[in-house]
């Protein structure tokens, strides 16, 4: 019973309190670029939980015979493997998905989220504890892309799952596209900035305040850019030592 | 398209932090001083041109030949990172001046989505190899672009009085995107130069 609410915890702390874009600020690039539309959003979020899961599963399944100098060279393999794989099967069956990600979908192998969770939990915990970890985090990832696509694609093209019928014709459904809030003829135009480069920022800026104050008012810290604790490369550093700021040593080490 | 043209798009129109999303880590992380941003940006330029250097030949004479483009992303992520390994090793031995002012931004680089992006960009807009070279290195000095102008606004905002839950990183990114929306401003002037 306690095995089973444990992993229950791993599961949920991935969605909210410690959702990894809104709270651990990681893949950023991805949140920003592909949430256009929610259909977009929706695929690139369920593309990265199945890499994460997969390596997560097999990373950790491999942990003690992965010698810990090159750790990181071999996170780096597997993870790419799992992509290769996803992306091989979004170019089969869902073509126009994989043209609208473009080359945001084999940059998944530098997500982050994946080559964090891997060094802070995979390469610590067992099997299943890590693939519940990546489901969550998984999960997570696509809520907080999924709430920025629908925001975007509301105000900046007026419509809401356009595009729809990629992702539904595999599941054999067809006649559903979206549908439209803003029309042609509609006294009001949609706003396109907001699918445009400057509405991902400042989208992502306005969520970013409201969990900090969601946050707050639970008296939790403010999302903070991970910063050295986040990134992946960390412990490859030479000059960071445990606890120490690596923006301080850099300078100490320029001059 | 001329080399100019694409030098001038991979800097101003399709800048690769503002206006592709790629390198934003290293935009947000990074930008707080002005020599840290010029450093990290020095050396991205280094490692995308390198990389765009080794990973071209590669893909164009021993994985397309042979027909193994689905291997493009996992060798490509793979070369980087032995290259990036290596010019670590090579500068700290041979040029310690040199390392020093690059050296310690290196190991970030690898897992940069910049450099990755940049190389597989380039495979698929089919450039030649002069002009992968070109835009690699246009798209390292539209990031230094970036990452210069970003420093100074963000050493304005420190002194700004901020709302409260504005602070900290959500006003960072409403910064950037008005500085964003400022390189929109740019579309369509390497036509109206060039054209």
């Amino acid at each position: 019973m306690a095995e089973k609410k444990s992993l229950r915890k791993e599961f949920t702390k991935g969605l909210i309190s410690e959702n990894p874009t809104m709270r651990l600020v990681l893949g950023t690039c991805p949140t920003l670029a592909v949430t256009t539309s929610i259909v977009n959003a929706l695929g690139m979020g369920i593309s990265a939980m199945i890499v994460l899961v997969c390596s997560n599963i097999a990373i950790s399944a491999l942990r003690k015979i992965i010698p810990d100098k090159v750790r990181i060279p071999a996170y780096i393999v597997i993870i790419a493997s799992f992509v290769t794989i996803v992306q091989m099967i979004v170019k089969a069956f869902i073509p126009a998905l994989d043209k609208s990600l473009g080359v945001f979908l084999p940059l998944i192998v530098v997500n982050c989220i994946i080559l964090g969770r891997a060094e802070a939990f995979a390469n610590k915990n067992g099997v299943i504890a890590s693939a519940v970890d990546g489901l969550g985090m998984g999960v997570g990832f696509t809520i907080a892309l999924c709430c920025m696509g629908a925001i975007r694609e509301i105000i900046g093209a007026g419509t809401i799952f356009a595009g729809a019928e990629s992702l539904l014709s595999i599941a054999g459904i067809t006649g559903f596209d979206g549908i439209t809030l803003i029309g042609e003829n509609s006294a009001i135009n949609p706003m396109t900035i907001f699918i445009l480069a400057p509405g991902g920022f400042f989208t992502f800026g306005i969520l970013m305040a409201c969990a900090n104050k969601l946050a707050e008012s639970k008296g939790k810290p403010k999302a903070e850019l991970g910063g050295c604790s986040a990134c992946p490369m960390a412990k490859n550093c030479a000059l960071l030592n445990k606890g120490e700021n690596c923006e301080e040593k850099k300078e100490e080490a320029k001059s | 398209m001329t080399y100019l043209s694409i030098l001038l798009t991979a800097i101003l129109t399709a800048n690769f932090v503002l206006s592709k999303f790629l390198g934003i880590c290293p935009f947000l992380g990074v930008s707080k001083k002005l020599n840290t941003a010029v450093g990290m940006s020095a050396a991205v330029i280094f490692v995308m041109a390198l990389s765009t250097a080794v990973c071209y030949p590669i893909n164009n004479y021993i994985l397309l030949p042979n027909g193994l483009e689905y291997l493009q992303t996992i060798v490509c992520i793979l070369v980087i990172a032995a290259l990036v390994q290596l010019v670590e090793l090579i500068l700290k031995k041979f040029m310690p001046p040199l390392y020093n002012a690059l050296g310690i931004y290196l190991p970030l680089i690898t897992t940069n989505c910049a450099v990755l992006g940049v190389v597989l960009l380039n495979f698929t807009e089919g450039y030649t190899y002069l002009e992968s070279l070109v835009n690699s290195v246009g798209a390292g000095l539209g990031f230094m672009l970036a990452m210069v102008i970003f420093s100074g606004v963000r050493s304005r905002l420190e002194s700004c009085d901020v709302p409260k839950f504005l602070q900290g990183l959500p006003i960072v990114l409403i910064a950037a995107s008005i500085v964003s929306l400022s390189f929109m401003g740019f579309t369509g002037l390497v036509e109206g130069i060039l054209g």
